[in-house]
């Protein structure tokens, strides 16, 4: 990790796609994926002639992700060409936002281990996606699909507040937890649709200078945000200490070599000279239309973990946990309103069905059953019909195949036994299968007895009624 | 009398009354190209199979008694940079020489509804650069009344095929002059409209804040038939006006009484050729003959609109041509190992020298460190051209100027001085600078039998008042008694 005296800067660009179901300046599918060059048309193409048309779902969009990132919202906004060759950019330009972004200083507050902390959003401005290269494996040169271009994005900038890998995993996962709520975008990593540029640079703690930054493009899971932060810090820190300067340069994270490589430096820095976009008119927004996308943003988790902790009990981390995810935090309301056990429930999500997630190495947005089969489940809990381990197995169940957990156990024979004589008679058995046990917990060691009633949920196949299990030991072994 | 000769208005009563069937009508105008554009050398190409069956297609449909627009069979020929689907669109330009356009222009679309006949797609300098249609890559084209002489432009080829009865109307595209110059150069009634007031889309874009389409015609009644066709909200283009429909053809009425009409003492001054101003004088006293009131007044800040303009054209024109790269249509170099030489060898084969220095030229003036001293200032400038106009119009109704400072110039004469060539718009451009609607309409004939056409400029979206002043001054004068008499010129 990063050496004591020296302390990490970082600052991000976040780019996120937005879920409108059309581009942002034609009609084309904003689909991902489908065969190269078929979510096209003459407009995103760059044919000779065409015009884009500003949808104005983007902008309803990116004002609510203003919103909801305590951002002010400009009223006078337009947009403005960025110019530059490449070929996954068809008209030669990027039509952006240069000097009045739709939102600008806001902020959002994270939690990580050392406490909460606020990172400041700088602005927030819409733009179009550029198409992809797929560069062909057998050197026979590159083909260029527009698929992805015209693709609506903000671009989220924040002040460089970060001083830790840690902090910017936290900002981004807060960031994605955001667009999620307010419903504005899918923020599938994997697929793009939510990547961010990582400013980097060091300086002796104390040091009222900022250190010369470099830059990594495009990176798109955290993991990699974390390995390539903590890497390059430490590579800027070593060139430091062995008297060596800092190049202010782009650079790229390879994941299977754990390593920056050097895309280009500032001697390559572009002129893009950006100018008012002539095709567009300008963005004139009114304050009851910014008041009206107020009042429709869903509420937030700040407000929710707070109605957590105070209306449901839950601890400080359980709340935090439920809010992480609007999947997580819908999925424990619904829950809650059939089982009536905010508790249990949001114990579940956080070591249950957090750690099935984990296992199978899958966000929560793939999350197939609701609160109505969770809700359902712990109430089965509490109603004795079974045990907390069974409820663990239906919920394995119920991330392969979405059913009533009522019709779980009853297809799989789990229902607890809660019958005395049946149970009775298998706490016999075990007694006397076990005499060393027996004897030891005789003797005081109150540890056998965990041993027997384990015996006896294997007998069981764990339906056994754990509290009357315990019950019929101890009476027994008391003889 | 052919039936290339009649104006639109009249073909129109032709084909209504069963007098003419589209097929002769078109097939006049195929038979007139054939004779003049060997000399002339108006059109890029022409559409002569899919015209005449589309001509007859539209007889059968008359004939049928199926209902059919009036403007049903008329021929029209488009500048080459609008674009019709499955037909090339070349901007006069190597580098667009064999795209054809998956699409169409909405004035295509327009056009299309009322079964208008393409004749072809008419010459014109490279993406409109330029005012003498010399600038195209493919060939000149000669202006109909001295074959030594340029047509104008950018829509050369527009305003010389109407001029030499090859089209009965063609649309131009106008950016800094480039329909009404060539429509003054040659004798015919050019219009840009208001900015705003016809879809640009599917006009390959030269600079975007102030491109416009427009028709030129031989007559004002031809010019306000088919700006009616062509006008109006466009979603496909964010830029155009959304406002109710106008009907043109109620402005055709023969009386100015009491209409004010400017005339800024610049542009009957120094820089302006004797009989051109002379002309120009001669029309403002038939106006007020005809009893409007003509006062001088000044727009002095006019000088700055070519510097204006050159800044902000270029700049929008650098950007918007970033397009032609090689890589998904038009012209590929094809000496290139790397992404560096497809683009740097592509558009340097593919594009001709006035397009290379306007790409150069505003290419530099939105470079960083530069922006401010050019491009911001440029618009700051245009903002004050615009208030002095609004100025000027709280007074008057309309400006009259030339529309030219000379008439036709000789082939080659000014290709050598491209300062020389702006200048040749100083009348013209700062009404696309206030974006402001404009008329070229012919009035005399110089010395050398060349026409001299005079412009009228209205407040935005009033084409009204100068439809009904220009009208006027048709029905009162009889300039449409010359015609061109294809002189001079074996090249």
């Amino acid at each position: 990790m990063v050496r004591d005296d020296y302390e990490v800067v970082i600052g991000l660009e976040v780019h996120c796609e937005l879920s409108t179901k059309t581009k942002i300046f034609c009609s084309c599918s904003t689909e991902f994926g489908g065969e190269p060059n078929t979510h096209c048309c003459p407009v995103c193409m760059a044919m000779p002639g065409t015009l884009p048309v500003l949808n104005e779902k983007v902008v309803e969009y990116a004002v609510k992700a203003g919103l909801a990132t305590n951002c002010s919202i400009e009223k006078n906004s337009k947009n403005d060409r960025k110019n530059y060759f490449y070929p996954d950019s068809p008209k030669a330009y990027q039509i952006s936002q240069f000097d009045k972004p739709l939102c600008y200083d806001g902020h959002v507050t994270i939690e990580t281990e050392n406490g909460e902390k606020e990172i400041r959003i700088e602005r927030i401005h819409i733009e179009e996606d550029a198409g992809k290269l797929n560069h062909d494996e057998y050197g026979r040169g590159s083909f260029v699909d527009l698929n992805r271009a015209g693709v609506p994005l903000i671009e989220v900038v924040s002040k460089p507040d970060m001083r830790s890998s840690a902090e910017v995993e936290a900002y981004m996962r807060k960031l994605k937890s955001i667009f999620e709520y307010i419903e504005i975008s899918d923020c599938k990593m994997e697929q793009g649709s939510l990547r961010a540029d990582v400013n980097v640079s060091v300086r002796k703690k104390g040091a009222k200078e900022f250190g010369t930054r470099t830059e990594m493009k495009n990176m798109n899971s955290f993991r990699s945000i974390v390995r390539a932060i903590d890497y390059e810090a430490q590579r800027q820190i070593e060139e430091i200490e062995n008297g060596n300067e800092i190049m202010q340069e782009t650079l790229r994270w390879d994941d299977i070599s754990g390593r920056t490589f050097s895309m280009r430096d500032k001697e390559d820095a572009q002129d893009y000279r950006y100018f008012p976009e002539p095709d567009l008119v300008a963005i004139k927004l009114s304050d009851e239309y910014i008041e009206n996308i107020r009042k429709s943003l869903p509420e937030l988790p700040e407000s929710r973990k707070k109605r957590y902790i105070e209306n449901y009990g839950l601890t400080e981390k359980a709340a935090n946990f439920a809010v992480s995810s609007k999947y997580y935090s819908n999925l424990f309301e619904e829950a809650t309103k059939i089982c009536n056990n905010p508790k249990t429930v949001g114990n579940m999500i956080m070591s249950d069905i957090a750690r099935i997630l984990n296992e199978r190495e899958e966000e929560p947005d793939s999350l197939k059953f609701t609160g109505k089969e969770l809700g359902e489940l712990v109430s089965l809990i509490d109603k004795g019909t079974i045990s907390s381990a069974i409820a663990k197995k239906v919920l394995e169940e119920l991330f392969n195949e979405v059913k009533m957990p009522s019709k779980i156990i009853e297809e799989k024979g789990w229902v607890q036994i809660s019958d005395e004589g049946a149970i009775k008679e298998v706490v016999m058995k075990i007694l006397e299968n076990n005499a060393q046990s027996v004897a030891d917990y005789k003797a005081g060691k109150d540890k056998a007895l965990g041993f027997l009633v384990g015996q006896a949920m294997k007998e069981t196949k764990g339906k056994a009624n754990p509290q009357l299990l315990n019950k019929l030991f101890l009476e027994e072994l008391k003889k | 009398m052919e039936l290339y000769e009649y104006t639109v208005h009249e073909l129109i009563e032709k084909l209504e009354k069963g007098e003419i069937t589209s097929e002769t009508l078109t097939k006049s105008y195929f038979d007139r190209i054939k004779e003049k554009d060997n000399k002339v050398k108006a059109y890029v190409s022409t559409l002569e199979e899919s015209a005449m069956k589309k001509a007859k297609e539209i007889d059968e449909k008359r004939k049928e008694g199926k209902p059919v627009s009036k403007f049903a069979g008329i021929p029209i020929g488009i500048k080459d940079n609008m674009c019709i689907e499955g037909t090339k669109t070349t901007c006069s330009s190597k580098m667009l020489e064999n795209f054809v356009s998956p699409y169409n222009a909405t004035v295509i679309e327009k056009l299309n509804k009322e079964d208008l006949v393409y004749l072809g797609k008419l010459n014109m300098d490279e993406f409109a650069m330029g005012g003498s249609t010399e600038h195209s890559a493919f060939f000149k084209t000669h202006n109909p009344w001295d074959l030594e002489r340029v047509p104008g432009g950018s829509s050369g080829g527009s305003a010389a095929a109407v001029s030499a009865e090859m089209a009965p109307w063609t649309l131009g595209s106008d950016t800094g002059g480039s329909i009404r110059q060539p429509a003054s150069l040659c004798g015919v009634v050019g219009l840009k409209p208001t900015y705003g007031l016809v879809s640009r889309y599917g006009l390959v874009a030269f600079a975007s804040s102030l491109d416009q389409i427009g028709p030129i015609t031989k007559d004002v009644t031809d010019s306000a038939l088919l700006l009616n066709l062509i006008a109006g909200h466009d979603e496909k283009d964010s830029t155009s006006m959304d406002m109710e429909k106008k009907d043109y053809t109620l402005s055709l009425v023969n009386d100015v009484k009491g209409m004010k009409i400017g005339l800024p003492k610049e542009y009957i001054g120094e820089g302006i050729n004797e009989e051109v101003k002379q002309a120009i004088l001669n029309v403002a006293k038939k106006y007020e003959e005809l009893g409007a009131t003509v006062e001088e007044c000044s727009l002095d800040v006019g000088k700055y609109a070519t510097a204006v303009y050159y800044i902000i054209a270029c700049a929008e024109a650098s950007s918007n041509l970033g397009r032609f790269d090689g890589i998904r249509y038009g012209y590929r170099t094809e000496k290139y190992d790397n992404l560096k030489d497809i683009y740097r060898n592509s558009r340097s084969e593919g594009f001709g020298p006035e397009v290379k220095r306007r790409i150069i030229l505003g290419t530099y003036v939105l470079s960083s460190g530069y922006y401010d001293a050019y491009y911001k200032k440029a618009q700051k400038v245009r903002t004050v051209i615009k208030n002095a106009y609004d100025e000027l119009f709280k007074k008057y109704d309309l400006l009259l100027t030339p529309t030219s400072p000379t008439t036709a110039f000789k082939i080659g004469e000014k290709t050598s001085n491209p300062l020389e060539m702006y200048l040749a718009d100083i009348c013209t451009v700062p009404v696309n600078i206030g974006g402001l609607p404009g008329m070229s309409i012919p009035c005399a004939l110089d010395s050398k039998g060349l026409p001299i056409g005079f412009q009228l400029i209205g407040k935005a979206f009033d084409e009204e008042t100068i439809f009904r002043a220009a009208y006027t001054y048709e029905q009162n004068s009889n300039f449409k008694e010359n015609k061109p008499t294809f002189k001079g010129g074996d090249n």
